[in-house]
């Protein structure tokens, strides 16, 4: 199928100290991303310098075509149709996502009569069928209510309605479930696979959790230092992967099933973006780091033909027999 | 919501009653009035007939209770000066005092709070940094130095305005632009922060991302946050301005609460000190409780606090 979100040599520079090095990614119609990474490695960043939200200080390059239409740098007025109406974003906190001074209605309502033109009293009957849809009981009457009234996981079904007011192609879950108990979690996440089987638009999910990725997603994107290293099938996720940080990531990960078992942590931390190692930027933590990795331009690599499994890793582009199992 | 009305207008009559005390105690203590008024050469009997007539032979505790069951009747007792009872002194200086502050007031709120969202909106810029500069200026003069430039530049190098007095339209310019620019800077800096402080918050990018314009995110989610903030500073402002009007009056003269609190403590007019502390203290009392008021329109979440329900 036809890309329906197409994003190339993505950049983005604040104060001159680069955070996004060149992201390329293609997003298919009705589609599950993952976007795996530490905090500050440009998940975030990615979208936010998509849609134009970043402050002006953000110096962006690069090129985000919707359906063929750049997105970069288009005017304000373009900008705020596709906000919401093609492109929805939902962030980590739901409480604060909420403006506390409006009703829970009014914020739904104001999103239907942007882009879909509504007035008020269909906008009022189709908000109470939003909240119905995303499992608020007695939707007629949380319509009044502000945003303090309502519980984390109810804040994030609210901010999720208003998401879909704008009948999106395309949803953003920003670490949707991370602010929220664990139980409530699970529901959110549920409620976002029900509703994208419902709409049919795309997802894109963004987490530090492998675990609720790989629950979600059809393919992991994992973000290393504002590059993408590894862009892999959710179903090689966990029994094959490339990239040696994908591996640690994976090392790193507890497990409920297995007897408990030593952790294994990757030492060291993420590199400050002032003061980035030329190369591969994993390479001061990569337990398989050779001469070559801080003189190489680093660059994704197709495994194992067309099956969509790409790694930046010199090992992958030197070693062409490649799914070798994690040691555990 | 009755029970909160209970319990501000208990808190207001204590702070009356503080005010009432401390009033009384601190003019008791700053001197004799006797000796304030009447002058050197006048016999030993005649003061102590003063005294006497105006109960200051007695001892203070029951100076003391005497006044608060007078003033718990209404009767705050007459003017030293010239015997008409220190309500009706008081109450002539109102209108002129009002005529002050109130303007003042206006040109505080139409000034300072578009100046700083201004500012906040153009943050670190030219424009953003001119504002703030010409308000670090605004505050940090002082009101009586202020007025006296504007005197020597409007009245005395430029004669298009009256130096000081009452009477017309003319009069009332220099003192109240006097008196309203320091308040205006003191807003500006403070709306710009509130309003910096919103635009920070996530749910004004989450609206963003929701497709609002940026005009409306300003409009209808980033002033109603701020103005919780801003109407906090409100509050302040008047009482600043009640302050400002006692010197502003002094130096263009002008026939008000403020010149009149002067020369009544200059002379221990008690009387009418005490009463123009009340008048103040309700002045203030009844400011609080219309902002209390005022921040449960503005914000949900403070109606909910005070109807005691989540």
């Amino acid at each position: 199928m036809e890309a329906l979100l197409q994003i190339a040599g993505l950049r983005v520079a604040f104060d001159g100290v680069p955070t996004l090095r060149g992201i390329d990614l293609t997003l298919k119609r009705g589609e599950s991303l993952g976007m795996v990474g530490e905090s500050g490695c440009g998940k975030s960043v990615t979208w936010l310098a998509a849609l134009g939200l970043l402050t002006r200080r953000a110096n962006i390059t690069g090129s985000v075509r919707l359906a063929g239409e750049e997105l970069l740098h288009a005017p304000a007025s373009r900008l705020d149709k596709v906000r919401g109406g093609q492109i929805a974003m939902i962030f980590q906190d739901p409480a604060s996502a909420l403006n506390p001074v409006h009703t829970v209605g009014n914020q739904i309502i104001e999103a239907l009569r942007l882009h879909r033109g509504m007035d008020h009293r269909t906008a009022l009957a189709e908000a109470r069928r939003l909240l119905d849809q995303v499992g608020i009981p007695d939707a007629a009457r949380r319509l009044g209510a502000y945003p303090h009234q309502l519980s984390g996981g109810q804040s994030q079904r609210v901010v999720i309605a208003m998401a879909l007011a704008g009948q999106p192609d395309i949803l953003i879950a920003d670490e949707p479930t991370t602010a929220l108990d664990v139980t409530i979690q699970a529901q959110i996440l549920e409620l976002l696979r029900q509703i994208q089987r419902e709409t049919g638009m795309a997802l894109v999910l963004i987490s530090h959790d492998l675990g609720i990725v790989s629950e979600i997603c059809e393919r992991v994107l994992v973000f290393y230092g504002g590059h993408i290293v590894e862009e892999l099938p959710t179903d090689r996720l966990f029994d094959q992967p490339a990239h040696p940080y994908t591996r640690g990531l994976l090392a790193a990960l507890p497990s409920l099933d297995a007897p408990r078992q030593r952790l294994f942590p990757i030492p060291g931390a993420v590199p400050n973006a002032a003061d980035f190692p030329p190369g591969c930027p994993f390479a001061p933590r990569c337990d398989r780091r050779i001469g070559h990795c801080s003189e190489w331009a680093i660059e994704l690599a197709s495994l194992d033909g067309d099956i969509g499994h790409r790694a930046a890793c010199l090992h992958v582009t030197s070693e062409p027999h490649q799914g070798e199992v994690v040691a555990a | 919501m009755a029970r909160f009305i209970v319990v501000r207008l208990a808190r207001a009559l204590l702070t009356i009653g503080i005010v009432v005390t401390f009033a009384f105690v601190v003019l008791r203590a700053a001197g004799d009035p006797a000796r304030a008024l009447l002058s050197p050469e006048t016999p030993a009997e005649a003061v102590e007939a003063f005294r006497k007539a105006w109960g200051l032979d007695a001892p203070l505790w029951v100076q003391y209770l005497r006044y608060l069951f007078a003033v718990g009747h209404g009767d705050l007792g007459q003017s030293m000066r010239d015997g008409r009872s220190a309500i009706t002194v008081v109450a002539e200086r109102i209108p002129d005092t009002l005529m002050l502050t109130a303007p003042a007031l206006i040109l505080n709120l139409l000034i300072g709070i578009p100046a700083g969202i201004y500012a906040a909106l153009k943050r670190d810029s030219i424009a953003d940094r001119l504002v703030m500069m010409v308000a670090v200026v605004g505050f940090t003069v002082p009101s009586f130095v202020l007025g006296l430039v504007f005197v020597l530049a409007f009245a005395v190098e430029l004669p298009w305005l009256p130096s000081g007095g009452a009477g017309t339209w003319q009069h009332l310019v220099l003192p109240v632009v006097t008196l309203g620019l320091g308040g205006a800077a003191v807003l500006a800096r403070f709306s710009r922060s509130a309003m910096l402080e919103v635009l920070g918050q996530p749910y004004i990018r989450a609206a963003s991302a929701k497709g609002v314009p940026w005009a409306s995110v300003v409009t209808g989610h980033a002033l109603p946050n701020a103005a919780i903030a801003v109407l906090t500073i409100v509050g302040f402002m008047v009482g600043n301005l009640i302050a400002g009007t006692v010197l502003v009056e002094s130096v263009f003269s002008w026939p008000g609460i403020g010149s009149l609190l002067v020369v009544s403590v200059a002379s221990r007019d008690l009387a009418v000190v005490q009463c123009i502390l009340l008048v103040v203290a309700a002045a203030m009392i009844t400011t609080n409780v219309a902002i209390d008021l005022l921040y449960g329109v503005l914000d949900p979440r403070m109606r909910a606090l005070r109807s005691g329900r989540r």
